[in-house]
């Protein structure tokens, strides 16, 4: 067997832990429950049709930043997991899933540019979540993805927040609003707002400030926004990337219905990617809904309305040249590149692109849940995306100095990879540069 | 007794490999149609047809996608190679001849000299594609005798066909290999990788579904 060598096995307690409670007997029960139960034609369709042609190697940040390593690439990732399992019809030792966790973990943020290259529309994010999904059912994941899971599960949130600790934080942050605009409110639990804020849970637990900016954008649009202090108010969802679809279930469910609860015409989501996936992609349908209940949309969409109707004005654009980084779920994912366009265009001076761009863009390699797998995997994430640094840094002998990225897991993952390749690159969120740079007429005189 | 044989592969056997070929064909699609709308229910109720047509359309354009434009040599092999695959077999003058002989139907045809370069093209076609299964490393990495036999399949009629009108090697050999070749590639169609034919354009439809009218984004 040529897949049998794993020379890149990484030690994670999660993993190891949840490999020592398997049998052969309830891994073959476990795999043939998922394949007979949750998957159909379209994993058969893949599974035989794929003509192994490796057109799709070349799109796989892994595969770039490894040398074009074919283990690497997203139809050897395939060939090393799903394809074993269905050849084997479940047969497969707890090593082997050990090794199919890692890969479908850790070396895939389902970010899906392999279909751009895929002649037949294989979809390899597909193959891989139903990979997780199986691993999920037999209790092995990464300890850190797993512990955001049991977040979402006790708290319904994704970073162990109390219900006084969100409460807290949002009056915490309008206190300190108000130094700058004396009137600034955050709203909580008000009825029939125009628009329910929502953010994800690692916004209060460690990047308040986000919540600060964009509190103060919405005051300073006069905006009629609500923020919930129920749960629901995170519109995180790891459970989907662990695996644990019925988690993933429960958290849409309860985000619709918060947002139901307080009669809002619409959600705006903050600057996050993976969270809108989960809206529509991933747990609606797991919910059975074909359309979500209520309207949803992205930070990008919404600050583009605001600068369009002309309720935000820039006091000046942002002098510095910047580049965009387009996050996958957004992007390729929504459909919002060139609304991404639009208001970069309208709050900075000069921006370079980067090469490849929009829906072609290379990921950050922190996405489909990999940042959150952990310290253990972080060399995986920093060493798979040299392709990323190599873009930025052909950026950066432009003359660009800063990044800007609408998503949180791509901050994550582009922090590192700028930090451990030594880029010297500044990274934006689009509301750090609007709040920044915006007239201010609702503040204090400075 | 070569005659008796001749006359087997060319009549029971053909009415085999056919059969296989027609009712495998429709049990496939049925088969996977049904399951799909079982089990595949939130996959298809984004499956639009224009968006799926759109999807198919551009990925028949040689060098219309991401895909094809980053591996020319890839592209120009794969679309030589299924271009003459299908044509060669059904625009044949020797094959047009038996079909008006046996059930007196008949069609244009291909100027022989022309069908005989396409089908060297196929085999070199072919040729390309078991040079990448031995030497990219990527595709190595991923084939297995499946691949192999897929390969090999679809061109031994070629390569039989091409020996049997040049008459090299034994002539009445050569031709019933090729029968019995090209009625193997009829009826591992709806079996074996080979099965794309049929599938590809239904996954096709859906991931253009899925990207045009979810991710509001192109998939090519």
């Amino acid at each position: 067997m040529k897949y049998e060598a794993f020379d890149r096995k990484i030690e994670d307690v999660g993993l190891q832990d949840g490999i020592a409670k398997l049998t052969p007997e309830k891994i073959e029960k476990t795999i043939n429950e998922v394949l007979q139960g949750e998957t159909g034609a379209k994993l058969k369709a893949y599974h035989e049709t794929c003509v192994r042609c490796g057109l799709c190697a070349q799109a796989c940040h892994f595969y770039v930043s490894h040398d074009g390593d074919p283990s690497y690439s997203p139809a050897g990732k395939v060939a090393q997991t799903m394809s074993v399992i269905l050849d084997k019809k479940g047969k497969v030792s707890a090593e082997f899933i050990y090794k199919a966790a890692q890969i479908a973990y850790t070396e895939c943020n389902l970010c899906r540019r392999c279909v751009h290259y895929c002649p037949l529309g294989i979809d390899t994010g597909y193959i891989m979540s139903t990979v997780r999904r199986i691993c999920h059912k037999l209790g092995v994941t990464p300890q850190y993805l797993q512990d955001t899971a049991h977040s979402h599960s006790a708290t319904m949130n994704q970073m162990w927040v109390k219900e006084d600790e969100w409460t807290d934080a949002l009056l915490w942050q309008e206190e300190e609003a108000r130094d700058e605009f004396p009137n600034m409110r955050i709203p909580l639990d008000k009825n029939g707002a125009d628009i329910m804020y929502s953010v994800i849970a690692p916004e209060p637990k460690f990047r308040t400030h986000l919540i600060y900016q964009a509190t103060a954008i919405l005051h300073e649009a006069d905006i009629d926004f609500t923020m919930p202090t129920t749960t629901g108010w995170d519109n995180s969802d790891m459970a989907m990337y662990s695996g644990d679809f019925e988690i993933m279930g429960r958290l849409k469910r309860d985000h619709f219905e918060c947002a139901q609860g307080l009669k809002v015409k619409k959600i705006v989501m903050g600057e996050c990617g993976h969270a809108f996936r989960s809206v529509y992609d991933m747990g609606n349908r797991w919910n059975a809904w074909k359309d979500y209940p209520v309207e949803v949309v992205h930070s990008i969409e919404f600050f583009a309305e605001l600068l369009r109707s002309g309720k935000i004005k820039m006091k000046e654009k942002y002098p510095e040249p910047v580049t965009i980084h387009d996050p996958c779920n957004v992007i390729r994912g929504r459909g919002l590149m060139e609304e991404l366009r639009y208001v970069v265009g309208e709050i900075c001076e000069t921006v370079v692109e980067m090469t490849p761009n929009r829906e072609y863009n290379y990921c950050c390699c922190a996405g489909g849940g990999v940042i959150n797998c952990g310290p253990p995997f972080k060399n995986v994430r920093v060493n798979g995306n040299k392709a990323k640094a190599d873009q930025l840094r052909a950026v950066k002998e432009q003359g660009v100095t800063t990044v800007i990225s609408p998503c949180h897991n791509c901050h994550g993952g582009l922090e590192d990879i700028i930090h451990s390749y030594e880029l010297g690159l500044e990274l934006k969120f689009l509301g750090d540069i609007i709040y920044a740079n915006m007239v201010k007429n609702k503040a204090i005189e400075e | 007794m070569y005659h008796s044989i001749y006359e087997f592969v060319i009549g029971p056997l053909a009415w085999i490999g056919w059969t296989v070929f027609v009712v495998g064909s429709i049990w496939k699609l049925a088969s996977m149609w049904a399951l799909a709308k079982k089990k595949d229910g939130s996959s298809i109720a984004y499956t639009r047809f224009g968006y799926g047509a759109r999807s198919i359309i551009q990925w028949l354009i040689p060098f219309g996608t991401t895909g094809w434009k980053s591996n020319p040599a890839v592209t120009v092999a794969t679309f030589i190679f299924h271009i003459c695959l299908v044509l060669v077999p059904i625009f044949l003058s020797a094959h047009v001849v038996l079909w008006d002989q046996f059930f007196g139907v008949s069609w244009g045809t291909l100027p022989d000299t022309v069908a005989d370069y396409m089908t060297v093209a196929v085999i070199l076609a072919a040729a390309f594609f078991a040079y990448r299964r031995i030497a990219v490393k990527e595709v190595a990495f991923l084939t297995t005798y499946k691949d192999w036999m897929a390969l090999g399949i679809a061109v031994s009629p070629f390569v039989t066909g091409f020996l049997a009108y040049h008459q090299i090697f034994n002539y009445q050999v050569m031709i019933v290999l090729h029968i019995l070749c090209g009625l193997a590639w009829l009826a591992f169609i709806p079996f074996s990788r080979l099965s794309h034919m049929l599938i590809s354009w239904y996954s096709r439809a859906y991931i253009g579904s899925e990207f045009q009218g979810v991710r509001h984004c192109k998939d090519w």
